[in-house]
């Protein structure tokens, strides 16, 4: 199993996923891929409100001042500028928290964007317990505010590798885009090969037919190394990725579990609304029924507190896999 | 009809106010045909339109996605038959698509969808307006274009903080080429503006506006205010509206509740008779 790296009762930095001893990284792969991007495509534009240095946005801006703009502490404003922007040409991409951006500025993202088929690509920083600051700072239900909005893509991505794919499909997907960004060192945890589809869920693992993981995010990842583990115990777990929230990719996920006799569904977000609910949802409009697991978190506030800590606590670490994996 | 005046030549004020008369005229239209409507503020914001589209604006109703058009956004969605009126005059619709407005099915909708011909934003869910127009102008400037952003919102919409938070990004990011038409009919859903928002022309210079204010049914006075903000001087310019619902029908303007207006079928007619017999 590998090894946690011990911080001890700290939290971490904001909104830095924790890294793991004995693994890739790459540092802000957000911020990276967006300037490099955009030296080619003059109608990129970026925002943040008063989070640049904590959604990683800031290599574009040091590459690109001139298309960089924070406009404070505002969320409101920062949806609506970007929809202005977007209605002139530019494509925008916006930063700030998950939190923030959910909770306080629905209403410009499902209007001013979604509505509108707005060029607006929402990079929200720290979903799900990404953050030791509590529930203010923890989109926990963000999949399930989101989700609710027509004409809104939601993708919510595994790793550094599929990030940076996603960074630059977002510009060709039409309207509006709402990314579950991962910040600071992001794991590299896919294959050099793997592709991100808009709308498409892919098999990271294929199993034998018996326990079959469904994940999202970086749980996805978290799958993977759970499947590594119960190999030496003879079981050979499947894992499909569902890096697009919405579209939901009803047929790919019907196939996967077609082909096992159970499964597990993963994510860092509540067990309702999320993922987990677009599974049972699909699973039961197609008249399966099979035995399922939900792994994430319970309905409630979070309280502040380290990541592994706080994974540890309220269920969704690598143990709590294993567990699970193993009561089948 | 070539609308790419610019800059604008002398304005003609009583052909402006002509023009204002025939927005009434069809927006009377409009509502009498559904039977009801937002026609107060309609008729109370005619002028300002007439003076914009008639007058200020750079635009090509032949080409309603020029990228060199004057932007105008309509932030209160519900004055939608104001907009359709002075679209139909400068000839984005056609006459004929006006007794549709409101019904179901129709191009027209009760609340601005930006799917209708020259319609820039989705109004209605109030405080949207201004931070659009700021990402506009910002857009816009990023382009060189010389295209300018008029964003027409209202003294209710000045309870939102959306409003104000836009407001301080307009001054933040100098944009100079966009004006803030502020409509102050002083009345809401609930009946007269309840919370404390005055002194509106105070706050917006406070906020960074360069800011006149006027009666909003003089088209003299609004073709001078439009003309002060043409300035490039990295300022948001903001004109204080000071309108009266209702204005040109003088039964509408006694109304103590003007905010959505529904009167008998048979009394349109008399209304649009007071209007023409009020104007002529």
């Amino acid at each position: 199993m590998p090894e946690s790296k011990t911080l001890g009762d700290r939290t971490r930095g904001m909104g830095e996923i924790v890294e793991v001893a004995g693994k890739v990284t790459e540092l802000a792969p957000f911020g990276n891929t967006l300037a490099e991007m955009a030296a080619s495509r003059p109608e990129i534009v970026g925002l943040t409100a008063d989070m640049g240095r904590y959604s990683d946005i800031l290599p574009f801006r040091d590459a690109h001042p001139d298309r960089f703009f924070n406009v404070g502490m505002a969320e409101q404003n920062l949806i609506m500028i970007a929809a202005g922007l977007s209605k002139v040409g530019k494509i925008a991409y916006c930063t700030t928290y998950s939190v923030f951006i959910t909770r306080r500025a629905y209403d410009f993202v499902a209007i001013a964007c979604a509505h509108s088929k707005a060029n607006v690509k929402i990079f929200a920083g720290m979903p799900g317990l990404v953050n030791g600051y509590g529930a203010t700072h923890q989109a926990t239900e963000d999949l399930n505010m989101m989700r609710g909005i027509a004409d809104l893509t939601i993708i919510d991505p595994c790793d550094a590798t599929e990030l940076k794919q996603v960074v630059r499909a977002v510009a060709d997907i039409p309207g509006a885009v709402y990314v579950r960004n991962l910040r600071g060192k992001v794991p590299v945890e896919l294959p050099a090969d793997y592709r991100f589809e808009v709308g498409k869920a892919k098999v990271l693992k294929e199993g034998d037919g018996d326990t079959g993981i469904i994940a999202t995010g970086y749980m996805s990842a978290r799958a993977l190394d759970a499947a590594r583990i119960v190999a030496g115990e003879g079981r050979d777990v499947g894992v499909l990725h569902v890096g697009t929230i919405k579209p939901f990719d009803r047929a790919g996920v019907l196939e996967f579990a077609r082909r096992h006799k159970r499964l597990i569904v993963a994510e860092n977000h509540k067990t309702t609304g999320g993922l987990g609910t677009l599974v049972i949802e699909a699973l039961y409009d197609a008249g399966i029924c099979k035995p399922l697991s939900r792994i994430g978190l319970a309905d409630g506030f979070f309280e502040c507190g380290s990541q592994e800590y706080l994974e540890a606590k309220y269920q969704v670490d690598l143990p709590r896999f294993l567990e699970v994996i193993r009561e089948g | 009809m070539e609308l790419r005046n610019h800059p604008p030549s002398e304005p003609d004020v009583p052909a402006l106010k002509a023009r204002a008369l025939n927005l009434r005229r069809k927006m009377m239209g409009m509502a009498s045909g559904k039977g009801e409507g937002y026609i107060a503020q309609g008729l109370g914001i005619a002028d300002c339109l007439a003076a914009l589209y008639f007058h200020e604006m750079r635009h090509d109703p032949a080409n309603p996605d020029w990228d060199g058009r004057d932007r105008f956004l309509l932030s209160t969605g519900h004055y939608s038959i104001a907009m359709y009126a002075v679209l139909a005059e400068a000839g984005y619709l056609d006459d004929g698509e006006l007794p549709t407005y409101g019904l179901n099915g129709s191009a027209l909708p009760m609340s601005t969808f930006d799917e209708t011909v020259g319609v820039e934003i989705v109004g209605g869910s109030l405080g949207h307006g201004l931070g659009q127009a700021v990402g506009m102008a910002m857009g816009l400037r990023l382009d060189n274009s010389s295209a300018r952003v008029f964003c027409e919102f209202s003294d209710g919409e000045l309870d939102e903080g959306s409003t104000w938070e836009a407001a301080m990004g307009a001054a933040t990011f100098k944009c100079d080429k966009l004006v803030a038409l502020i409509d102050c009919n002083g009345i809401q859903a609930d009946g007269p503006v309840t919370v404390a928002i005055e002194p509106v022309a105070d706050k917006m210079r406070a906020f960074g506006f360069e800011t006149y204010e006027i009666n909003g049914n003089d088209m003299a006075a609004l073709v001078e205010a439009l003309a002060a903000c043409r300035e490039a001087n990295g300022k948001p310019k903001a004109i204080v509206l000071r309108t009266t619902p209702g204005f040109g029908i003088p039964t509408i303007m006694a109304r103590e509740r003007a905010h959505f207006v529904r009167v008998g079928n048979d009394e349109w007619d008399s209304l649009i008779e007071e209007l023409e017999r009020e104007n002529a």
